[in-house]
């Protein structure tokens, strides 16, 4: 059977040889114009003027378009309403596309961009968290609260409390291929769009809102992505509305691409967070009472920050069972980038706040923080006597916790224990290179909180040569999702994968698609294509079952061939007799996700079908007179179910743990006081490089199936491992710790600088 | 400007184009070779890098930042010339995709030029030769496993490039062949745009928009390219990339080797120039902190006049020289002896990443006490510059850690240093300091190296 095989990446031979295709590769129709944004210089401000005269003569420009010149809802928001495609009187952000500069060639629209001269009247910013809370400044009228037991009694009655601050910096995506649109004008004022989104059907209702047609005019098509990673769910809605318009405008097709410093500038990132808690326990480590309190950057716009921070709040126990706690949330609004989803979509912060909850108690403690996560952990699925440590924050039972059976797994094959004295020693021994070690866990909800986003569909074909022709709503963006979901079409038909034609995702073809996010991809569009496989594999079996005069269940697909008994047909033969019989070969499949209910008012439900599991132990080195470090070793177990690809998780895996232990430590975004973005470009944003990757990296996936029915019983795997890349940070912090005697604080992300500075502090007592 | 290159083995000869045009630009928008792809266009994240081939060598180079006129008379080998032309793929593009070392593949064109040229050149330092390709899916360890899965196959025939001369006449004005006749058209045309292997200049076309004017391209000038060594001194033209000076200065001065071994990327340092790297000026180039501390002496020409000053006294203060309009930059020596040299480049990330601090420590310690001291320091000031209220405190004094620290607390006196997005001046300061330290610490064979250490 296909599925559960290590085949390559679909595209691999392609991307290999330079011949895969993305949305810049494609060739373009002769007078193709190019577009530009010239965007706001200033973070806060009353435009009262444009001066375009300038940019109008420059060489190449043809047209130059204002928020005036829109014909229809200027508006590229995927929630709220409140992005315009084009600044109208008020300036939020430095960078905010401002006028739309189409030119003949991508470097005369950018030149051109840069000349637009703006009469401004600035107004006074609010960037920082505490700015925000100052002015009151925020979406939604005051702040979430979820929680359960009396928190304030429990705190006061605890035999100890920590208290204290973590400071969670965004991140930067650093999809490698930068935003870009080809917008291609038809007859009867239809638009083809190529974007290079996760949303195909968000482009397609942005630009039909935009052009005034009704969203059968407008056909979105994506074949790949070079990166996602959530910053392609919401932000290409500005560059295809842009060229839809301007192809309106024109008649020509518009093709727009950010340049990597205007991408950076233009579009959202991570959300950053500061996270206050106070933690009660007792004095063999068992948590008893918290209150934290999330406050979230989220930029000028709401975009998709009420469930990224939602997401957060129901990742803030993380994989601690917790009895009395209480979880506030503030969703602020400041002068910069508009936040946006990223890989974990909230999730990593909620985690990172328990995470450092946990090793602040072990610290309080003077022990392990391994021995504080383990005496804390939602009790395993098969332990009666546990069962009131399955309860959430939000009411949904764990009831599919491996938590503990990870890390005793992942503790032996890492030799935990005896690395753990090793290290103790040699951080005796050695004046200047200090070592830590750390394990951290992940519980990952796996749904969309948004309920009626968790369905999908798909479209296959059976030709008569009995070829297959696999469409559905996912985006692939590297994750793999393709291969996958052509491994689950040909089990299906029991045929070689060779035999699935995987196709670019196109609205046309599959209509009212979810981005591709959550996770979900494989979840969801593996079930869809399941769905429409068994509807044609169920009329070939009534049509063989017929002919042959049998059951339909004497009528297998396997190995290539459909066999009826004794009668052996190949698949194309199959099809080709199928056909002649007037079978239709064609089927739609759909799904939705059971079993799943929410209140993201009350705070209460069942917001998620499952939950993914991981523990990683990294092990790292940190010179004490910089704060430089290196990871010296990671030991991953990850549970991705009953793998339906083990190599493609694996590779989810190991990407997604590097990706996460990057924004923890290297990649650090910084402003200036006046609201621009100083790291903007690779020379000054640094994404871990090759040489950053662990040493040793062993990485395992659990044996088991996931206990909900699911694809097959496997598990999602594109969000969960990110978060594997906190036990990178908490290695730091222990090897911080073997510096002095005070909780060192330390702070995200944790470059060189802050680990020096953390030095300092665990030393000042 | 007329350009001759071979291109994936078909020669190419291009009339009268724009000099200053990227080698990506014209490889995408005029050739239609797609697969090399622009990820960044300042050559920071490799996805655009190319096998370039002249008498030197094959190298890795971004195209990003390559102009059309530093490639004639050379070969081109890019993503689509990988495979041997028959289709059979290359034993690294074989090993990736069975490693699954691809998932977006969109950094994946550069990923496997860069590791098909280490391949032919039987470089296996990997992490090295790696550096300067981001991947922001894999987290590097598939494309590890490919690279070192590659190692011993056979190197395909047609990797081997043969360069294709230019038909055009040599010497033009803008493309000299000579130093004295450039010098003295140079002396007469002070506004030219000099470019030598672009990794700056190329990001003034790239993102600034710059007209570049009149320009020239140094690197057919012979006397300005190679390494000389005599019984005194090390003589090192100004066109040298950093690559042959990394290659050159190991022997004599391993600290500024592995100095070097981070400046930039590979296909950085296959363009970037020592002469183009000093002349730049940049407050935070690496290279003359080293070659201060090493008591380099620049050597300039204005038309037939030379003239020597010492590196330390070439920077003025911030975007200013002691390099007269029309002057060239000719080359640098420095003296041959023992080594006292000790490097230090701290940045955010370890590879390719420009300094935060980078302090090159000349530490002369003779009967435990200091006879000399060097030390000259990066990213501490408007310029490259020297710590002489450090250096006395070392000078004369015992060596011993209060000397050390004595010589921290006076660095105090010497620098003033800023904050920015790299680091604050307070952490600035501190691990410049701290580099003292470390020096002692190396001195009593402590432990002082991450890199050093193992799990």
């Amino acid at each position: 059977m296909s599925v559960a095989k290590p085949l390559p990446h679909d595209a691999a031979a392609l991307h290999v040889s330079g011949q895969a295709r993305y949305v810049d590769d494609i060739p373009t129709p002769s007078g193709t114009l190019h577009l530009a944004f010239g965007t706001s210089p200033v973070a806060c401000g009353t435009l009262n003027e444009i001066d375009l005269d300038a940019v109008r003569s420059a060489p190449g420009v043809v047209d130059v378009l204002v928020a005036a010149d829109l014909p229809h809802e200027n508006d590229v928001s995927p929630s709220a309403h409140d992005e315009p495609l084009l600044a109208m009187d008020t300036l939020a952000y430095v960078g905010q596309p401002i006028c739309l500069i189409v030119a003949t060639s991508h470097g005369a629209a950018r030149a051109a961009a840069r000349i637009a001269k703006y009469n401004i009247s600035e107004g006074a910013p609010i960037f920082t968290i505490e700015d925000a809370l100052a002015a009151n400044a925020r979406f939604e009228d005051g702040p979430r609260v979820y929680g359960r037991g009396d928190v304030s009694g429990a705190l006061e009655s605890s035999p100890q409390t920590v208290s204290g601050t973590i400071h969670l910096g965004g991140q930067e995506h650093f999809y490698l291929e930068g935003q870009a649109t080809l917008a291609l004008p038809g007859e009867d004022g239809d638009m083809l769009v190529h974007s290079s989104t996760q949303h195909p059907t968000e482009i397609q209702h942005k630009v039909a809102h935009a052009i005034g047609k009704p969203m059968n005019a407008v056909r979105v098509e994506i074949r790949r992505m070079g990166g996602g990673f959530g910053g392609k769910e919401s932000q290409g809605n500005a560059l295809a509305v842009a060229c839809a318009i301007s192809a309106m405008r024109t008649g020509h097709p518009c093709k727009m691409r950010y340049d990597r410093d205007d991408d950076m500038i233009i579009t959202g990132k991570r959300h950053d967070f500061r996270i206050d808690y106070t933690c009660g326990f007792d004095a063999d480590g068992t948590i008893t009472a918290l209150n934290v309190v999330h406050y979230t950057r989220c930029g000028w716009a709401q975009d998709l920050s009420l469930p990224v921070a939602d997401r957060a709040m129901l990742h803030a126990d993380n994989a601690y069972f917790l009895p009395n706690v209480r979880i506030e949330s503030h969703r602020l609004k400041t002068n910069t980038q508009s936040a946006t989803a990223f890989r974990g979509f909230g999730g990593p912060q909620g985690m990172m706040g328990m995470e450092r909850i946990v090793d602040h108690v072990a610290h309080a403690l003077g022990v392990d923080p391994l021995a504080v996560r383990r005496q804390n952990y939602y009790a395993s699925s098969g332990s009666i006597s546990d069962q009131n440590k399955q309860d959430t924050p939000y009411g949904q039972i764990v009831e599919d916790a491996i938590i503990e059976e990870l890390s005793a797994e992942v503790c032996a094959s890492c030799d935990y224990d005896v690395r753990r004295a090793e290290i103790s020693a040699w951080n005796v021994a050695n004046p200047i290179i200090k070592r830590g070690i750390a394990l951290t866990p992940v519980k990952f909800g796996i749904s969309f909180t948004l309920t009626h986003l968790n369905q999908a569909g798909a479209l296959v074909h059976v030709y008569q040569d009995g070829s297959i022709h696999l469409n559905h709503g996912g985006t692939e963006m590297g994750q793999g999702l393709f291969q996958k979901v052509a491994q689950v079409a040909a089990a299906r038909f029991g045929v070689p994968v060779d035999m699935i034609k995987i196709t670019a995702t196109d609205t046309a073809k599959v209509p009212n698609t979810s981005a591709t996010a959550a996770s979900s991809g494989s979840d969801l569009n593996g079930m869809a294509v399941k769905a429409a496989c068994d509807t044609i594999r169920e009329r070939m079996s009534e049509h063989f079952a017929a002919l042959h005069e049998c059951s339909i269940s004497d009528v297998k697909f396997a190995h290539g061939q459909v066999r009826i008994n004794d009668h052996i047909y190949s698949f194309a033969e199959a099809a080709m007799a199928a056909y002649q019989a007037r079978v239709s070969l064609s089927a739609t499949g759909f799904y939705k996700t059971p079993d799943i209910e929410w209140d993201r008012i009350a705070g209460k439900g069942r917001p998620f079908f499952y939950f993914a599991y991981g523990v990683a132990v990294t092990e790292v080195a940190v010179d004490t007179l910089t704060g430089e470090n290196r990871i010296l070793r990671a030991d991953i177990l990850h549970d991705a179910g009953f793998s339906l690809n083990p190599a493609l998780d694996v590779g989810q895996i190991e990407g997604g743990y590097v990706q996460g232990a990057g924004w923890l430590t290297t990649e650090e975004l910084v402003w200036d006081d006046k609201g621009r973005l100083h790291t903007h470009a690779p020379s000054t944003y640094k994404i871990p490089a090759c040489g950053d990757r662990p040493d040793v990296f062993n990485v395992a996936l659990w044996e088991g199936e996931n206990r909900a029915d699911t694809i097959y019983k496997s598990k999602a795997v594109g969000e969960p491992p990110f978060m594997l890349g906190m036990s990178a940070f908490f290695a730091l912090s222990d090897a911080v710790s073997a510096c002095g005697p005070a909780y060192a604080d330390l702070q995200a992300p944790a470059t060189a600088e802050e680990i020096l500075k953390a030095i300092g502090r665990a030393r000042d007592v | 400007m007329n350009v001759s290159f071979r291109l994936n083995g078909k020669a190419v000869d291009l009339v009268d184009v724009s000099a200053t045009t990227t080698l990506l630009d014209w490889l995408r928008i005029d050739a239609g070779l797609t697969g090399t792809k622009e990820g960044c266009n300042e050559g920071d994240c490799g996805a655009c890098s190319v096998m370039i081939t002249d008498d030197s060598g094959a190298k890795a180079l971004n195209a990003c930042i390559l102009f059309l006129g530093q490639l004639d008379g050379k070969a081109i080998r890019t993503v689509e010339g990988i495979a041997a032309p028959d289709g059979t793929p290359h034993p690294v593009q074989s090993e990736m995709i069975k490693h699954h070392g691809s998932q977006c593949g969109f950094c994946t064109p550069g990923f496997v030029v860069s590791m098909a040229t280490a391949h032919l050149n039987g470089a296996t330092d990997h992490d090295t030769q790696l550096a300067g390709n981001l991947c922001r899916c894999t987290g590097y360890a598939p494309i590890v496993r490919a690279a070192k899965a590659a190692e011993t196959a056979a190197i395909p025939d047609h990797m081997h490039d043969v360069p294709h001369l230019s038909a055009g006449k040599s010497g033009a004005v803008d493309h000299p062949t000579s130093l004295n006749n450039f010098a003295n058209w140079y002396a007469d045309n002070p506004d030219t745009t000099l470019i030598a292997g672009a990794t700056d200049v190329g990001l003034w076309v790239t993102k600034q928009f710059r007209d570049l004017g009149k320009t020239a391209f140094l690197n057919r000038i012979p006397e300005l390219s190679g390494i000389s060594i005599d019984d005194t001194h090390i003589h090192i033209g100004a066109m040298t990339t950093l690559t042959d000076l990394e290659v050159a200065i190991e022997q004599f001065h391993p600290s500024f080797a592995a100095l070097i071994r981070r400046y930039g990327s590979t296909q950085v340092r296959n363009a970037a120039t020592i002469g183009g790297n000093i002349a730049n000026g940049s407050p935070i180039g690496d290279g003359s902190p080293a070659l201060i501390a090493l008591d380099a002496t620049l050597h300039l020409q204005h038309g037939t006049t030379k003239r020597d000053v010492p590196l330390a006294d070439f920077f003025v203060e911030y975007g200013k020289q002691d390099r007269k309009s029309g002057e060239l930059l000719t080359g640098v020596s420095i003296p041959k002896g023992a080594d006292h040299l000790h490097c230090y480049k701290l940045s955010k990330r370890f590879d390719q990443d420009i300094s935060a601090v980078c302090g090159c420590l000349w530490i002369e310690v003779e009967h435990d006490r200091v006879k000399a001291a060097r030390l000259a320091f990066g990213g501490m000031a408007g310029t490259p510059k020297r710590a002489t209220s450090a250096e006395a405190a070392l000078v004369g004094h015992d060596w011993s850690e209060s000397t050390i620290r004595q010589s921290m607390e006076a660095l105090r006196q010497d620098f003033t240093p800023l904050t920015d997005m790299r680091a604050s001046a307070d952490y600035r300061m501190q691990t410049a300091q701290n580099m003292l330290l470390r020096v002692w610490h190396e001195k009593q064979w402590h432990l002082t190296s991450v890199h050093a250490v193992t799990s």
